[in-house]
């Protein structure tokens, strides 16, 4: 496991006319290939203002991001699919390599596979009102993954589903990024899926956000490492409660 | 969608089937309806303007507008005077819907030229733009260009209003999604902005038609050379009624005719909806 990304002291606050908020203080992790990352924090405390930084769509105020990988791309995944209604599934999924022009007929293909692999071979020409909420999820982690970034960022990824597609989506999702061999930094409000996912958990505290705690998940679950059946590892409510009053603290 | 049903009628059940029929048999009672309207009214102002209840000489009546319609159509006047209207208005509406949509690009571009030309985009659009006509027949030429630029400047500023706020509605998120890829602006506009916006502009194109027909009868009002404003002026000049409820029929169904042409735009192009 080597280290493909590093934050460094990040610090955030914006400015606007009725003042400035900072939101962000002094944060410092680093990734490793191959592992989830669950973020969890009470809301609006500035969890999804990390995600963007990495992304490189916001600049933070202090500190630095360091990536010690040479693919510098990133998939980054929202709460909402975000797939176009205009678009049938097959053109949604490849708008990324559209936008960096790199529609061959190899990427293509591949993107089909992935499309096959994930239960979707049937719906390439489908337009995205025809699928549920869980398919279209997968549709968009697959957009995600059709410009072969290492790292994925996911901001709330499932928070817009209804709990039984919710628990079967992610843990599609979890199983597409281990197969897929990607890493992935989420963030959530929701402690379950964090522990349930996630190989390490980063607690942050109220705004500004500072890391409170970082808890390595190891959880006994027969080497089967799907979230539902990591629900019912016996280690899953003591992280649970754990996590649960480092955050309670903080709540008003 | 009626047609399809029907077609696999064979394999529904008599309660499916029933309730297709009635579906059918509410739409063919609005259409019998729609249809028993006009031919009531029609009735009514014949029969009114016969027994002279109401003047003829002020009212005329359907069937002298009817026989006049036909001999207008005959001595080949008619199809002169729509076809001149239709052009104009044709070109105003290309016109207005290119130059509108740019300049709502432009907006969209760059949000210090928006807001700097904020105030001037919100008076011209209070500002009743009947009220230059006169200046633009005498600048542009009392002919077919003044009542182009007429028609322009009274669909242009709503054109690019609307069309302008359609693109400021796009979801933030969606263009961040974009951006995430490494989207250029261009990119952005091309990817999301305009094809996200397509219902909005075809509405817009709606209202930007009427806009134009305003623009075009009122020119030809000003002007009076030819045209179906020219029909509707001339015919109220001398005070002959029947040549003025000619012009407006004429006009009523050539607006209805290029409205359809943009529902059938409109259709094809969002197929997706379906």
């Amino acid at each position: 496991m080597y280290e493909i990304l590093e934050i460094k002291n990040m610090s955030k606050t914006y400015h606007s006319l009725e003042g400035e908020t900072r939101a962000l203080d002094n944060l410092s992790f680093n990734v490793y290939h191959g592992e989830i990352i669950a973020i969890v924090g009470p809301s609006g405390c500035g969890k999804s203002t990390i995600l963007s930084i990495i992304a490189g769509l916001v600049q933070p105020t202090e500190g630095e991001v360091v990536f010690h990988n040479k693919n510098r791309d990133i998939g980054y995944m929202f709460q909402s699919d975000h797939l176009f209604n205009w678009r049938t599934i097959m053109d949604n999924v490849l708008i990324g390599l559209e936008i960096q022009h790199k529609v061959t007929k190899e990427s293509k293909n591949r993107v089909a596979k992935l499309l096959d692999t994930y239960g979707l071979a049937d719906f390439k020409n489908h337009y995205p009102n025809q699928l549920s909420g869980g398919m279209r999820q997968r549709v968009a982690l697959i957009r995600t993954l059709a410009t072969e970034p290492d790292l994925l960022l996911l901001d709330e990824p499932f928070s817009a589903l209804d709990y039984q597609s919710r628990l079967k989506v992610s843990d599609d999702i979890a199983n597409i990024i281990r197969n897929e061999k990607k890493t992935a930094i989420m963030v959530t409000h929701d402690i379950s899926e964090a522990i349930s996912m996630a190989d390490r958990v980063i607690v942050l505290s109220n705004r500004p956000a500072s890391i409170k705690s970082i808890h390595d998940i190891k959880l006994t679950c027969n080497n089967e490492r799907s979230p539902i059946k990591c629900r019912e590892a016996p280690e899953f409510k003591d992280y649970f409660n754990c996590i649960w009053k480092e955050l309670d603290i903080y709540v008003k | 969608m009626l047609n399809r049903n029907k077609n696999e009628s064979t394999s529904f059940s008599q309660s499916h089937l029933d309730y297709l029929r009635s579906v059918k048999m509410h739409l063919l009672k609005i259409r019998l309806s729609q249809i028993g309207v006009l031919v009531t009214f029609l009735l009514f102002w014949e029969v009114a303007a016969t027994l002279k209840w109401i003047d003829p000489f002020f009212f005329s009546k359907p069937s002298s507008v009817f026989t006049l319609i036909l001999r207008l159509g005959r001595d080949g006047s008619l199809l002169k005077h729509t076809s001149i209207s239709v052009f104009e208005t044709i070109v105003g509406f290309v016109l207005g819907t290119i130059i509108g949509t740019i300049a709502a690009i432009v907006l969209w571009w760059s949000d210090f030229v928006a807001k700097v030309l904020d105030p001037y985009l919100v008076v011209l659009n209070a500002l009743p733009k009947i009220a230059l006509g006169p200046i633009i027949i005498i600048w542009a030429g009392a002919g077919m260009r003044g009542i182009i630029v007429t028609a322009l400047a009274i669909s242009l500023v709503v054109t690019i209003l609307a069309t302008y706020s359609g693109f400021k509605e796009v979801d933030k998120e969606k263009i961040k999604m974009l951006r995430t890829f490494g989207a250029t602006k261009l990119q952005v506009l091309e990817k999301v902005v305009f094809p996200s916006n397509v219902p909005n502009m075809v509405n817009t194109m709606k209202i930007n038609l009427g806009m134009t027909w305003v623009g075009v009868i009122v020119g030809e009002f000003l002007v009076s050379k030819a045209g179906l404003g020219y029909l509707i002026v001339y015919g109220g000049q001398v005070f002959r009624l029947d040549i003025v409820m000619a012009g407006v029929i004429i006009l009523a169904i050539s607006t209805f005719v290029m409205y359809q042409l943009i529902a059938l735009v409109e259709k094809k192009f969002l197929k997706w909806r379906q």
